[in-house]
């Protein structure tokens, strides 16, 4: 309905929308091929060896089911599930799906409720998911009901696995995994630990958008620091991030996972010289804003820098952006498709200055920011060229045949080519 | 349910007819601002409200619970007037034209230079080579300031019905 499929042609208009020869090209890491964004076989393999395989996916933040008997709707891959505060204060993922005819129940995106019940024939679960009451059990007048070798305990909602780092809640549908903070790794905890350790959130707010592309584009966006300069004119016009700017791109062993970073300058003309200006077109040496308090840095955080995105795989980006802050949960949604989730926050102690802060500040993200649209544009603009033309691969050789993490400089794709050696092994291809 | 923030639009106005004359100022008033959008007069927009107007684009969801969180969030003329220009300056999107389209246009209440009033908008969106969409159904919630005899907006907060965002919103509403 939102996607561009309707403008640009009908789902199965183009070929590449059907299977084609799963064979990695023979350049190896320095390419990746189209099929991987469009096939619907591998998405469906992603769905069953990465979603529902032995990832930990971000659900919710703690901050949202702070009471007992808080739920929220959400997502593990494109599967629906419910995340509930029990009145224990327990925290509980489960499907979002009666046992007794398959209705997504759970309709509300968030809420306070004693107890889970399916409208269509008032089945009804605790908030850990076990079924408590099945409506005329036994019959009326001794006629119909269940059988007697009926017993609840085997009907409860199918439940997750869950774990808590830092009032950040994630679930799994893998029996076997290593425990959260073993899955993220110690480089990735870092700057996790910047945003969440010790702190208690306060959500600002909510948003939520399709964006009409293979979810991976996503992740590969914010391990390609190379578009920063050349993307967000914004950015460089204002002198955030330029070429030459002091950052970091970080990957973990795994190669899942990636941190990129950067340190604003604080004098621009000290960083760019005039070679470098020539290549960034938008650079503007004396562009400025008529509200400078817009681009104010408070210093809040241990860390080296004043921006760090966080993509955590398989669905989750860490947002802190100056004084902004977010998380953004992918939902994958085909092959051509996905929806994101926004939740925006603060910390509790904000005094209404900084909360007013972060608010102005959040014009740089999100699907009307100044750096938002532009990324949901260019992906856009890649799947649609993917999905289009008879050519058939991209190429990733910026930084030569180096994988995983770079940190001297911005002109590379060694994180996006350790992303894909875990996943060609991961995806057996 | 809308929170308490917006009780005093949404309740049933108890005397239109000493209204009626504001909502004809009112309506005027949203008709030269769609104008000034849907012909791309983008650096002309900040100038319908005033120096310290609050303007912000936020979801149903978030005015319901209460959150502060906007789409857009610009704080002063200043803010409006830097985010018109890095729409118009800085920011890459594929070309497209917007139709806005007001309706139900109601005055809440008038005392003194204050105005408060209330419409539905509805945002057509049409991509080159691409049929037209509607991508924003929402209501704007306005607070307007009568200045040297002409209205501005002091605050307008935009909130739409439309939750899920196609791809993304690049022009102001």
């Amino acid at each position: 309905m939102y996607s561009n499929e309707n403008i640009i042609g009908m789902p199965g208009a183009h070929p590449k929308e059907r299977s084609a020869e799963l064979v990695w090209p023979p350049e190896g890491l320095q390419t990746i091929p189209d099929w991987v964004y469009t096939d619907q076989s591998i998405y469906d393999r992603e769905m069953e060896r990465i979603f529902h395989g032995a990832t930990w996916n971000f659900v919710a933040l703690e901050a949202e089911i702070e009471n007992p008997g808080d739920f929220k709707r959400s997502y593990v891959g494109p599967t629906p599930v419910v995340v509930t505060r029990a009145l224990d204060g327990s925290i509980n993922v489960i499907e979002n799906r009666c046992q007794h005819r398959g209705a997504e129940f759970c309709r509300h995106s968030r809420g306070n409720a004693k107890e889970l019940v399916c409208p269509y024939h008032q089945w009804t679960y605790d908030l850990k998911g076990n079924l408590q009451g099945v409506p005329f059990k036994r019959g009326v007048n001794r006629a119909g009901g269940m059988p007697p070798d009926f017993r609840n305990e085997d009907h409860g909602l199918k439940k997750l696995k869950v774990a808590v780092l830092h009032g950040v809640v994630f679930a799994t549908f893998a029996e076997e995994i290593e425990p959260i903070e073993e899955y993220l790794g110690t480089e990735m905890l870092i700057d996790f630990d910047a945003v969440f350790k010790g702190r208690k959130l306060v959500v600002l707010g909510h948003y939520r958008n399709e964006l009409p592309g293979n979810w991976k584009l996503y992740f590969e966006n914010l391990r390609d620091p190379y578009h920063a300069t050349l993307l967000h004119g914004f950015l460089v016009s204002y002198g955030l991030v330029v070429a030459g700017s002091k950052t970091s791109m970080m990957v973990d062993p795994s190669g899942r996972h990636g941190s990129m970073g950067s340190a604003r300058p604080a004098n621009v003309t000290d960083v760019v010289d005039q070679s470098v200006a020539a290549e960034m077109r938008a650079f503007k040496d004396d562009a400025t804003l008529e509200d400078a308090r817009f681009l104010n840095y408070v210093p809040e955080f241990d860390s080296p820098w004043s921006v760090t995105m966080q993509t955590l795989w398989p669905n989750l980006v860490v947002q802190r952006e100056l004084n902004t802050l977010g998380v953004r949960h992918i939902v994958p949604n085909g092959p051509h498709s996905m929806i994101m989730v926004w939740t925006m926050f603060g910390y509790e102690g904000d005094t209404e200055e900084m909360r007013q802060h972060r608010l102005r500040q959040g014009n740089l993200m999100g699907p009307a920011g100044f750096l938002g649209v532009e990324d949901n544009e260019a992906i856009r603009f890649v799947q649609e060229g993917l999905k289009r033309s008879p050519t058939d691969k991209a190429v990733v050789r910026l930084g030569g045949d180096t994988v995983g993490s770079d940190t001297t400089t911005l002109i590379t794709e060694s994180a996006i080519r350790a992303m894909y050696q875990q996943y060609r092994e991961t995806m057996g291809l | 349910m809308m929170s308490a923030m917006f009780a005093e639009f949404n309740a049933t106005v108890e005397n239109p007819e000493a209204l009626r004359a504001l909502r004809l100022e009112v309506e005027e008033f949203h008709y030269e601002y769609c104008n000034a959008l849907d012909t791309g007069r983008l650096m002309d927009w900040p100038e319908f409200f005033t120096p310290d107007a609050l303007y912000r684009v936020t979801g149903r969801e978030n005015a319901d619970a209460g959150l502060p969180v906007g789409l857009v969030y610009c704080d002063g003329r200043g803010m409006l007037r830097d985010r018109a220009r890095a729409v118009a300056e800085t920011q890459m999107y594929a070309p497209r034209y917007l139709l806005h389209s007001v309706s139900n246009v109601r005055v809440v209440a008038a005392a003194g230079p204050e105005i408060k009033a209330q419409a539905n908008y509805f945002l057509y969106q049409t991509l080159v080579e691409g049929p037209t969409t509607l991508h924003q159904a929402g209501r704007y919630y306005d607070t307007f300031l009568r200045v040297d005899g002409r209205l501005l907006l002091k605050e307008r907060q935009c909130i739409y019905d439309t939750d899920l965002i196609a791809n993304d919103i690049v022009y102001p509403i």
